[in-house]
């Protein structure tokens, strides 16, 4: 074990900004990239589903 | 074969290009007073030493030489894309390559050449010697082909893109990166009296590679295009 | 035997790629999790003080993980763009580039990270060393690709025309690495070199081959998850899309 306190484990012998900015800004990015993919896909799926129902509403029109 | 042979035809895609570009002289001397202007602004910009001129000159002129290239680079294929010659030219009996092959020729002819032709004079202005000047001019004939081949595959793949202009130079810039360190390098060897014999073989080593794949990736590029 | 290609070629529809990754999906975050809380442990609580850098080289374990997967993404890359341009299958320039913005995530996150370890060791944020310089010329071909495909409309030429693009830039990476490891060497040049140092130890190479898996996995889902958003846009006029069991729900 490296630490003897969480206090020494978040100063990182005085490296604190150079270490927690790396981890940090990796930490975040790999949050939000996969929160972007996933709103992209829902994104699509909503105009999927607009674009159906559109269609199906021009079919009913022309069979009634 | 009914078409004509590819020698003849590579010399008449040349001929006609040159032909065309002679009609509108504008479109070349722009490129080489964008070069003059460029290569001038830097002792403006950094004071007038000598001896930092003196250090700074052959990355300067190089870079400077990149932009003018890319900037010309627009025309390679796009008025034969407006007026539908293109698409005459990938119908032809004649493979697409050498007719790519002469435009890139002619492209270097109006522009990598006069640039390799105008750099001893601006290189006086930043006090290069005789030898020096020699080895720029060197490095520029064998380095500027390289650059019109990278181009014309970064010209043909944004044509008739939406931004094709910008969007060519962030193509095609960090692939000039090896042409720049070693062009450069050449002139700063000799400077340094190093020698730049081994500078001046790599980039025509490049030339070699850039001159096999260049025009048959152009090639592969035009026809995505013409789709 | 003849039964296994056909398979293969089954798997590269878009309409049976859809569902499988969406499958695959939670086992390769399960696994990223797995690889990222083992490499972080050894990391962190593991791997000693270093002699030299103090607890500052901690960032190494993100630093050449980033590093790596940006350089094989791009292989990657390079090679489902030639498999759609010799095959002509739909799916590879997909998978192209949904892999694209992950690479140069991860371009970017090893540039910061060089620049955040090169500050206490050299006292300045950036030095223009072999790495660091040829991953920024990485990073600037990722934006090319990127920005090539959304400046055009039609998704078939937008494939192939990436394609071209990262094959053309394959090619050229190793020569611009070797063209700018020479210009480093004879300007003698800083260099940021954080697995030569001597007190490399066995713990620190675990560490960083576990944050590295955990990166490839998390590259595999996060790209994965983006194909099939790809997928749905691209296949938006295909039966199957609207028989989706989240299409009709």
């Amino acid at each position: 074990m490296n630490w003897g306190s969480a206090s020494e484990f978040f100063a990182m012998g005085g490296h604190a900004l150079y270490v927690w900015g790396s981890y940090g800004a990796c930490a975040l990015l790999m949050a939000v990239e996969p929160i972007l993919a996933r709103k992209r896909r829902s994104q699509a799926l909503i105009e999927l589903k607009r674009e159906l129902r559109a269609n199906q509403d021009s079919q009913d029109e022309t069979t009634s | 074969m009914d078409g004509p042979s590819l020698p003849a035809a590579l010399g008449a895609v040349i001929r006609r290009d040159l032909l065309l570009a002679m009609r509108r002289k504008s479109d070349v001397l722009t490129t080489l007073f964008f070069f003059i202007i460029v290569v001038s602004l830097f002792p403006l910009g950094v004071g007038p030493e000598m001896a930092m001129l003196r250090q700074i000159a052959p990355g300067v002129l190089w870079v400077a030489a990149l932009l003018a290239t890319m900037l010309s680079l627009n025309r390679l294929f796009a008025a034969d894309h407006a007026d539908g010659t293109l698409e005459q030219m990938a119908l032809s009996a004649v493979p697409l390559g050498v007719l790519v092959t002469g435009k890139v020729i002619a492209h270097w002819l109006l522009s990598g050449l006069p640039l390799a032709l105008l750099a001893p004079v601006l290189g006086l202005q930043f006090d290069l010697a005789a030898g020096s000047l020699a080895v720029l001019v060197v490095s520029l004939l064998i380095g500027t082909p390289v650059l019109s081949l990278i181009g014309a595959v970064g010209a043909a793949l944004t044509l008739g893109v939406r931004g094709g202009g910008v969007l060519v130079s962030l193509l095609v810039l960090p692939l000039y990166v090896p042409v720049l360190i070693f062009g450069a390098g050449a002139v700063e060897a000799d400077l340094t009296g190093l020698g730049a014999t081994a500078h001046l073989s790599l980039l025509a080593a490049f030339l070699a590679l850039a001159a096999f794949f260049g025009p048959w990736a152009t090639t592969v590029a035009l026809r995505i295009a013409l789709e | 035997m003849n039964n296994r290609i056909i398979n293969w070629f089954k798997f590269a529809s878009p309409q049976t790629f859809y569902p499988l990754a969406g499958k695959m999906i939670p086992w390769f975050w399960a696994l990223t999790a797995l690889f990222g809380i083992a490499g972080l442990y050894i990391g962190f609580f593991v791997a000693p003080t270093d002699a030299q850098q103090g607890e500052g080289y901690r960032i190494i374990f993100i630093h050449v993980p980033a590093s790596w997967m940006s350089m094989f993404i791009y292989l990657v890359m390079a090679f489902w763009a030639a498999l759609g341009l010799g095959f002509n299958t739909r799916l590879s320039g997909m998978m192209a580039s949904a892999l694209a913005p992950t690479g140069a995530l991860m371009a970017f996150l090893s540039l910061w990270t060089g620049a955040l370890w090169g500050k206490p060791m050299w006292g300045t944020w950036w030095v223009w060393d072999a790495r660091l310089t040829s991953e920024l010329i990485l990073f600037f071909l990722y934006i090319g690709f990127i920005a090539l495909q959304s400046a055009i409309d039609d998704p078939r030429r937008a494939d192939k025309a990436g394609a071209v693009l990262a094959l053309v830039g394959v090619v050229n990476i190793p020569i611009i690495y070797f063209s700018v490891k020479w210009w480093n060497t004879l300007h003698q040049g800083a260099s940021v070199s954080l697995t030569r140092s001597p007190s490399m130890a066995q713990t620190m190479l675990w560490g960083m081959l576990l944050m590295a898996l955990a990166f490839w996995m998390y590259s595999i889902a996060v790209s994965l998850a983006r194909v099939r958003a790809i997928i749905l846009e691209r296949e938006r006029h295909a039966g199957w899309v609207a028989d989706l069991e989240e299409v009709r729900s």
